[in-house]
């Protein structure tokens, strides 16, 4: 017998290391520098966010959604608050589908604002990453003026959102967020053109239109690969029908188109976000039902029922009818859906998490095949995973 | 979501023996779980359909039933700009054809079905647990796993190793009924159960 020698090595990578984003270990079969084999080991992070949401009542359920995607937590919140809206039938006040759409676009610049410097810095630029989390700490401002904190939100509630923003907040984040087209600029100034990012990005981890879709990718690796497909322009919900914008599609799917289209995308939701805060009007921002939402605080002072209500909602939760449905919204990563299943009480019978995340951490293996160890860190930084919401 | 009838129109004439529900956002189809994969192969490669990317598959667990889970895979097609979602009762002990071969996405959306509810995929190229730790046991988000789980760890620090310990609460896992007895109960009195028939 003919004996073969196989030169590969098997490494390790992770759980533990800065350019897994989190806590990925990869298995990978090298031949000599070149990755025949990336195994994505998940799990690390699983905390059983569906098994406690099923022992929850649907508002206490919504804190859950900001701890998946950490770094994109309201639109989360707004996958889980049109599911439940959708089983409730409720029709969300004008003034709440206008806040959310100002909200999700501020998340989706801060999502961006994180992952374009993160993946900057995998492939060797630092200074990107201490700019952009100069601007993301004066969006969180923003989170921090309607909810009160920075990133676990809990904000998006079903049937509207939690409170008004406060007085002055409209100009205050149109003058802010003006401000971003400059700072975008510079940023590609500093970026774009960049020698050594073109080395590292251009061509690496090609993905095509067919695999992309074969492989349920979502968001910005799906449009990369030239598929103009974005769920806030064909299955438009709340305000996205009002507003107009662009959708950025990509030509070869490789990481630089990604980055590409995560910095325009920066720049279409500055545009929506200006287009709302010139629409929206005063008005309610809550649906007008104390058996969802709850009561004001002075009429709870005053009124019986008002307290009754109060004292229900917070134990009991509301009832929502029997039935079943999947909402998606497009979150910053791509494809955020629930799967909800309510059996009448007061708490959700089943409720699965679609995450794209998880859908595009599969797509590793296939991706790194035949590049090179250090185009591992190059094509995740492109895919933006973040494991909340990958483990779930 | 355009066009909604003529998509309707087009399955019916594909599948005459199911029922075919349409839900605003999406339609359902209920099959028989020997039919999931000639099926799902069936919507995937009509020219006219063409639901061709898989979002996602999951499962719930309603353990009264004689066919405990319900096996649910949703397809999305985005140029028609529509979602299908597949749905089939399926027994504890049934084995499910791998759809792996028709959609790369399945492969870790089944292994996830495999952890989470023990559902046992035919043909799979991988069948491994994904989400929970090496050497789990238990299958958690079947209705009868405990939320506790039955294990939890440590680090010992004369082991110098982490260890695993059965569960122990200080305080007892608390699921309040908050049924109310005004709205919630058939209101049924213990030998009382032919009043209805006269009453009414």
């Amino acid at each position: 017998m003919k004996e073969v020698e196989i030169n590969s090595t098997t490494l390790n990578f992770g759980p533990q290391h800065p350019a897994a984003h989190g806590v990925l270990r990869l298995v990978v079969d090298l031949d000599g520098e070149v990755v025949e084999r990336a195994e994505p080991h998940i799990g690390l992070l699983h905390r059983g966010t569906e098994k406690l949401i099923e022992y929850k009542t649907y508002l206490q359920a919504v804190p859950y959604f900001d701890r998946l995607d950490y770094v994109s937590p309201m639109c989360q919140e707004h996958a889980f608050a049109l599911s439940t809206e959708k089983l409730l039938s409720l029709e969300v006040p004008i003034r709440a589908q206008y806040i959310r759409v100002i909200f999700s676009e501020i998340t989706r610049i801060l999502n961006h604002l994180l992952n374009i410097p993160a993946y900057a810095a995998d492939i060797g630029a630092v200074t990107p990453f201490l700019w952009c989390f100069e601007k993301r700490e004066k969006l969180l401002e923003f989170h921090e003026a309607v909810s009160g904190a920075r990133f676990h939100a809990a904000y998006f509630r079903p049937g509207g959102v939690h409170q008004d923003m406060p007085k002055g907040m409209e100009e205050k984040l149109y003058d802010y967020i003006n401000t971003l087209p400059k700072f975008i600029d510079d940023l590609e100034e500093l970026l774009t053109n960049n020698r050594i990012l073109r080395q590292r990005s251009v061509d690496i981890g090609i993905i095509t239109k067919q695999e992309a879709i074969d492989w349920g990718c979502s968001g910005p690796v799906l449009r990369s690969s030239g598929v103009a497909w974005d769920l806030r322009r064909s299955q438009p919900y709340d305000a996205y029908n009002k507003v107009d914008f662009e959708v950025p599609i990509g030509k070869k799917g490789d990481c630089f188109d990604r980055y590409l289209i995560r910095i325009e995308e920066m720049r279409q939701s500055i545009k929506i976000i200006n287009q709302c805060l010139e629409q929206i009007k005063p008005g309610i921002i809550s649906v007008n039902d104390n058996k969802i939402t709850p009561p004001k605080r002075n009429t709870m002072k005053k009124s019986m029922e008002s307290l009754i209500h109060h004292f229900k909602l917070f134990t009991e939760g509301y009832r929502v009818p029997t039935g079943e449905t999947y909402c998606a919204v497009e979150a910053p990563k791509g494809e955020f859906g629930v799967f909800l299943v309510s059996d009448g009480s007061s708490k959700p019978y089943r409720c699965k998490i679609r995450a794209p995340g998880f859908a595009h951490l599969q797509t590793l293996n296939h991706l790194s095949r035949g590049h090179l160890m250090a185009d591992i860190a190059a094509i995740l930084g492109s895919l933006d995973i973040v494991f909340g919401e990958v483990d779930r | 979501m355009i066009d909604e009838p003529p998509i309707k129109k087009i399955l019916e004439e594909r599948f005459p023996n199911f029922k075919i529900i349409y839900k605003k956002e999406y339609y359902e189809i209920y099959i028989k779980k020997d039919e999931i994969f000639d099926t799902i192969k069936k919507i995937k490669e009509d020219p006219e359909l063409c639901y061709d990317q898989l979002t996602d598959l999951t499962a719930v667990d309603y353990p009264s039933r004689e066919e405990r889970f319900e096996l649910i895979y949703l397809f999305l097609s985005m140029t028609l700009n529509s979602r299908i979602v597949i749905k089939s009762s399926i027994k504890i002990e049934d084995k499910i054809e791998s759809i792996s071969s028709l959609y790369k996405s399945a492969n870790w959306f089944e292994r996830e079905c495999y952890d989470l509810f023990g559902i046992y995929f035919l043909n799979h190229p991988d069948l491994r647990r994904i989400m929970t730790d090496y050497n789990f046991e238990g299958h958690p988000l079947r209705k009868d796993f405990p939320l506790t789980g039955h294990t939890e760890v440590r680090y010992d620090d004369l082991e110098k190793k982490v260890v695993y310990e059965p569960v122990q609460l200080n305080q007892e896992f608390r699921n309040f009924d908050y049924m109310s007895p005004w709205e919630g109960f058939e209101n049924e009195l213990i030998g009382d159960e032919k009043s209805k028939d006269k009453d009414n």
